[in-house]
């Protein structure tokens, strides 16, 4: 459609709240340059959020969502966690459904709105969890990537299970003591990024939030990637200061110190991925 | 229910040209033909105008699921792949059908089970999909036998639950169950019920309409949840943010979404009752004491015996039970009035039918029900073992010993 979707109804329009308006008003859309540089002038189509105070999580989904290229026309399929008490503050159209579907659920929909609307770009977007991608949910994530879904995923990784209070996840850095782990983590964190590029991903980043410039850049080469070529996966540090004994205001400094050891940014791209990224570069879109 | 106008003909994606429910069970001439009920399901679904269709292979429902591809390749089916598990199936096809696709799929037994998950939560997501269930039974032990255990588990799911007896009734339930799941005042997914082996891959005489005439294709802007399409105002599949939230709205949201899709199954009745014929189907001497309340192939046995005992000289009628859920209460106690004794013959070892039946009849028939015969694990039913299980109980003498 358009962003047409999002105005408002004249008649209606004494009674819609303020943000609502905003959204029709001053959001950015139908312009695929948009992005972080936008935050502090458009309506951001996260409207506040439900996170802790400082959380990083919340500055992943800002950047995510100022960096969409086609937000009128994206799917933004979630999984349960912390991820899910945002969604509903979100103003595109999400999904819940269970924990650990998501890429099934966002390979249904891709397919079907490929075979309805041939003729237009709909991008369907994965934000889960490192609980929901890597552990629940692996079969259905590495199963989406081995079919060549064209659906980007993005990874929140907070290594551990932040929402249920604070146990081991397959993400967890070895040795870190958290419930379920008493003894601390018998075993290697789990390489998502790498087994992402085995089980077929056209374009992996894995990063921190500390650069807001760089999330666009790698939320926006994935997001072309997958609609023309194939899976594309974005593994992202978002760290539970609460789980970690952070303040609030210590989450960038922590995504900063992470940035020169295990989340030292790192980027794949096959050839066909490059020639995409190469040619939305000459386009002025990337 | 209105035809649709001839002066104006409309063809759907695959050539084919549309018609009205009303004429495609109940108008269209029939040809007789010699078919698996896998190979009805073929025959159900390139006549129902199917946008999507994901498999997985588990005995004895595959050979559904190769056709439906085949349908794919043909052109009659939108989009089809195997998935990775039952449980990633039922996902997918979550994601078809939130995407504004008339989807089925079949399983098996066990696979139901892997799937569970899914089934509330498509209820919940109030989404018509349309899973055919080839009953097999669950483990351990492993079995690939008939057996339908894996219905008890279904019965709470939010879905509404069809069991067809033969090829026949499935090839009608199938394209009855597009239409009245999704009557937008409905509009929840329909498990449609039947035996694996005694019909999936038993061939008998089904009567077909043609092959080029299809059901009106799936409009999905007429569902009461908007389609995730971004054609529409966004729907949010969590709701809205109170859902999440530790409050008495947010309880009481809760609470008042899953009697709405209970209430929305129960919406269904007049829809069915037209499209199915009844949800219940009387066969035998109307007026006698000996009721038998089955389904599907237990209901074709019972058949069988209530001829073998009017042999007898016993008056005997089966009451066939077309659908679970909704359960044709009013039906079925029209149907048991001046029944003495109800005999509820089972493929499982639980007796979910005469629970049902119990619960449904409490103080509302003074006959004897009894859970009998039951078999399972692959065990057939034979009509001399209801017929004997009848005289022993009535405390005859049994000629009919096998």
């Amino acid at each position: 459609m358009s962003y047409k979707i999002y105005q408002v109804n004249e008649a209606l329009r004494e009674f819609v709240p303020r943000e609502v308006i905003d959204l029709e008003e001053r959001a950015t859309w139908g312009n695929p340059k948009r992005g972080v540089m936008d935050l502090p002038y458009a309506k951001e189509l996260i409207e506040e959020h439900s996170l802790c105070a400082g959380c990083p999580e919340s500055m992943a989904f800002r950047y995510i969502l100022a960096s969409l290229p086609n937000p009128e026309d994206t799917i933004i399929v979630n999984s349960t966690g912390c991820t899910s008490l945002v969604f509903p503050h979100i103003a595109l159209h999400t999904v819940h459904s269970l924990f650990g579907n998501q890429n099934a659920v966002a390979s249904g929909i891709k397919r079907v709105l490929e075979w309805r609307f041939p003729e237009k770009v709909k991008d369907v977007v994965v934000l889960a969890g490192d609980g929901a991608i890597v552990d629940i949910g692996l079969d259905c994530t590495l199963h989406s990537f081995f079919r060549q879904e064209k659906i980007t995923t993005i990874c929140f990784d907070n290594e551990v299970y932040a929402n249920t209070g604070g146990q081991e996840s397959g993400s967890t850095v070895k040795g870190h003591v958290f419930k379920m782990a008493p003894k601390g983590k018998q075993y290697e964190k789990v390489p998502m990024w790498q087994l992402a590029i085995d089980a077929g991903c056209h374009y992996v980043a894995r990063l921190t939030v500390s650069s807001p410039k760089r999330v666009e850049q790698v939320v926006k080469k994935a997001i072309y990637v997958a609609r023309e070529v194939g899976p594309t996966y974005i593994h992202l540090y978002t760290p539970c200061i609460l789980e970690i004994g952070l303040n609030s205001d210590d989450g960038l400094e922590e995504a900063r110190a992470r940035d020169k050891e295990r989340f030292a940014f790192f980027e794949y791209a096959t050839p066909e991925a490059q020639e995409v990224i190469n040619r939305k570069k000459e386009e002025g879109l990337l | 229910m209105a035809q649709v106008s001839t002066e104006k003909v409309i063809y759907n994606r695959a050539g084919q040209r549309v018609v009205s429910p009303d004429y495609l069970l109940f108008e269209a001439p029939r040809t007789k033909h010699f078919m698996t009920g896998s190979e009805v399901v073929k025959e159900a679904v390139k006549r129902s105008s199917v946008d999507a269709s994901v498999s997985y292979p588990i005995t004895p429902q595959s050979e559904a699921a190769h056709l439906i591809g085949e349908l794919w390749v043909e052109g009659y089916v939108g989009v089809y792949f195997r998935g990775e598990s039952e449980f990633g199936v039922m996902s997918e096809l979550a994601g078809c059908a939130m995407a504004g696709a008339r989807c089925i799929t079949t399983t098996s037994g066990p696979g139901t089970l892997r799937a569970m998950e899914n089934f509330p939560m498509w209820a919940g997501t109030r989404i018509p999909i349309q899973l055919v269930l080839m009953a097999r039974g669950i483990n351990s032990p492993l079995s690939i036998q008939p057996d339908n255990l894996e219905v008890s588990f279904l019965l709470d799911t939010g879905c509404m639950i069809w069991y067809a007896e033969n090829a026949q009734d499935l090839f009608d339930m199938i394209i009855a169950g597009f239409v009245v799941a999704e009557k937008p005042e409905v509009h929840v997914p329909l498990i449609t019920v039947v035996d694996g082996f005694f019909v999936s891959h038993t061939r008998e005489a089904v009567m077909l309409p043609p092959d080029d005439i299809a059901l009106p294709p799936y409009d999905p802007y007429k569902a009461p949840m908007p389609v995730i399409d971004a054609e529409v105002p966004p729907g949010r599949f969590l709701r809205d943010p109170f859902v999440m939230k530790s409050n008495y709205i947010s309880y009481a949201t809760h609470a008042s979404w899953q009697f709405e899709v209970r209430a929305a199954i129960e919406r269904s009745r007049p829809y069915a009752r037209h499209y199915l014929r009844g949800l219940i189907e009387e066969f035998g001497d109307p007026e006698a004491e000996i009721v038998f309340v089955a389904c599907g192939t237990a209901a074709a046995q019972s058949k069988e015996a209530v001829r073998l005992l009017e042999d007898e000289g016993i008056k005997a009628k089966v009451v066939k039970l077309k659908t679970i859920r909704p359960f044709p209460v009013e039906e079925l106690i029209n149907a048991t009035k001046n029944a003495k004794t109800i005999f509820v013959p089972e493929f499982n070892v639980v007796g979910w039918l005469e629970r049902e039946v119990r619960r449904y009849l409490y103080k509302r028939s003074d006959a004897d029900i009894i859970g009998t015969p039951r078999v399972a694990g692959g065990m057939t039913m034979p009509p001399e073992v209801i017929v004997k299980e009848v005289l022993k109980i009535l405390g005859k003498e049994v000629k009919h010993v096998i």
